[in-house]
């Protein structure tokens, strides 16, 4: 079996702050913050929740750009990620017919289908006890995987199909995946990526389980606040991310420009709680990302970090990787002070945001970082847009299940 | 109810509903060819015109018919059967 080297060359992104991997970055540098106030939405759905605040994709959809004989396959979910998707082709410049010519596959996750088309199949059923005036289509947009069937529809991709779904670490598996097929030989081409639409459902999750920041309901753009000793919990955002990622030869082949190489990948459980993060087994992700990239952890010049301003999952991170970085302090930032936790596309767009950060050669800061709290004061916590020669970066996502995830990427050299 | 009244009815859910040009739907209009029609409409379609024409589908007895149907006249004679 070939072991192929695995390059990114196009990247998509839909955050919070619109459509557009720029745009996105452009705020981040500006040290943006994308979180709002949904209570006027969400209380028609949920009255009793804590947390009133969210971090929505600001800008309107033009869903209508599908023709019809897609778009009523599609819910929220699968429009979200098919507008990060047609970003990173355009932007890796792959042509159509290189789609379906088999050389091409999807892996692409979220945390469930789409939780409005589900609503609207649940209410219905519930109103009549019917079904039968349900849309025919409405299946196919709340199926889990709904985004990597309908980017496979919409782009005609017919090699493998697939759709890691791991709640938060949805995006960075299925980017690990498809950097694996493409690392073994399976496949030239994977589209890569996460999503997830953002409900007042989707809060509620973490509301119950009292995940979520509650005390910045009037101060919404000081919440979340990554690896701070005033954190209170995350704030659910809403976003999709996309990545090509192709073998270096196809990358040659076609003349492709490269961002960065994907150099080593590992996921796994921790085997101990649903719920709780667990500093142990993240730690031993993270080595065995390393090991798998053939790099010592000083070799790595900063570290993307989950960190989504939950007390117990900062401080377990924050543990983990001083036992493995902290004689070296490697810089480390979360991008969830900015655009809150966008859960199923997190690891995706902030793994764009990475690329870009690497390409200009400086490190985005945590916002809403002020006191890092005590077992934070470990890190090199980055305070200030700091310019950095970024050759190897570690993005880390963890997930409900006791999923985790890390992944490395360099910079690229022929 | 006129063939007429019935071909505007389902004209005017072809275009709201299924985004379809006017200027194409005719009663001899093929369904899956010229419409560009597929079996998940076929699906939507038959309940959209139940709630516009009020009658309802048993889908035992129907399906056969159903199946068999390929234009917009065959919908117009399926919908005079059922109303009548």
């Amino acid at each position: 079996m070939s072991m192929n080297r695995v390059v990114i060359t196009g990247v998509g992104a839909v955050s919070p702050f619109g459509l557009g991997a720029d745009k996105m970055y452009e705020n981040l540098c500006k040290d943006n913050n994308a979180v709002v106030n949904l209570r006027s939405i969400w209380e028609k759905h949920v009255s009793d929740l804590e947390c009133w605040v969210g971090a929505p994709v600001a800008e309107p959809l033009n869903e209508k750009e599908i023709p019809r004989k897609y778009r009523k396959l599609m819910g929220r979910t699968a429009f979200l990620a098919f507008f990060a998707v047609r970003e990173a082709l355009e932007n890796a410049r792959v042509p159509e017919e290189l789609l379906s010519s088999g050389n091409v596959g999807v892996s692409y996750g979220s945390s469930t289908g789409s939780i409005d088309s589900m609503t609207d199949f649940f209410m219905e059923i519930f109103r009549t006890n019917e079904c039968h005036q349900l849309s025919s289509g409405i299946f196919f947009q709340v199926m889990s995987h709904t985004a990597a069937a309908n980017i496979a529809h919409i782009f005609g991709v017919t090699g493998r199909v697939v759709s890691p779904n791991a709640a938060c670490a949805s995006a960075l598996q299925s980017i690990g995946v498809g950097y694996e097929y493409v690392k073994y030989g399976m496949i030239d081409m994977m589209i890569c990526g996460g999503v997830e639409e953002l409900h007042a459902y989707t809060s509620t999750s973490f509301d119950i389980v009292q995940g979520t920041s509650t005390k910045f309901n009037e101060r919404p753009q000081q919440t979340p606040r990554p690896f701070d000793r005033d954190r209170d919990g995350t704030v659910c955002g809403e976003g999709a991310g996309c990545l090509i990622i192709e073998s270096e030869a196809s990358a040659k082949r076609r003349g492709a420009k490269i961002l960065a190489e994907i150099i080593g990948f590992d996921t796994s459980a921790s085997g101990e709680h649903m719920s709780h993060s667990h500093a142990e087994s993240i730690a031993r992700c993270m080595r065995s990302a390393l090991r798998n990239a053939n790099v010592k952890p000083s070799d790595v010049d900063y570290i993307n970090a989950h960190a989504t301003a939950t007390v117990l999952g900062d401080m377990h991170e924050a543990e983990a990787i001083a036992e493995i970085f902290g004689e070296h302090k490697i810089p480390v930032s979360s991008m969830k002070g900015h655009i809150g936790h966008t859960l199923g596309a997190s690891g995706a767009l902030e793994l764009v945001a990475s690329t870009y950060m690497m390409r200009d050669e400086q490190i985005i800061p945590t916002r809403n970082l002020e006191n890092p709290d005590e077992a934070a004061q470990a890190l090199n916590l980055v305070s200030d847009l700091k310019p950095t020669k970024l050759d190897v970066i570690m993005k880390n996502s963890f997930a409900f299940g006791g999923i985790n995830t890390a992944l490395l990427i360099r910079r690229y050299k022929s | 109810m006129s063939d007429e009244q019935i071909l505007k009815g389902i004209t005017r859910i072809l275009v709201d509903e299924f985004e379809i040009e006017e200027d194409i739907i005719n009663p001899e209009a093929t369904l899956y060819d010229e419409l560009e029609l597929d079996s998940l409409d076929g699906v939507d379609l038959i309940v959209m015109l139940e709630n516009e024409f009020n009658f309802k589908v048993d889908r035992k007895q129907d399906e056969g018919t159903i199946r068999q149907m390929r234009t917009i006249q065959h919908i117009i004679e399926f919908i005079k059967q059922k109303i009548a």
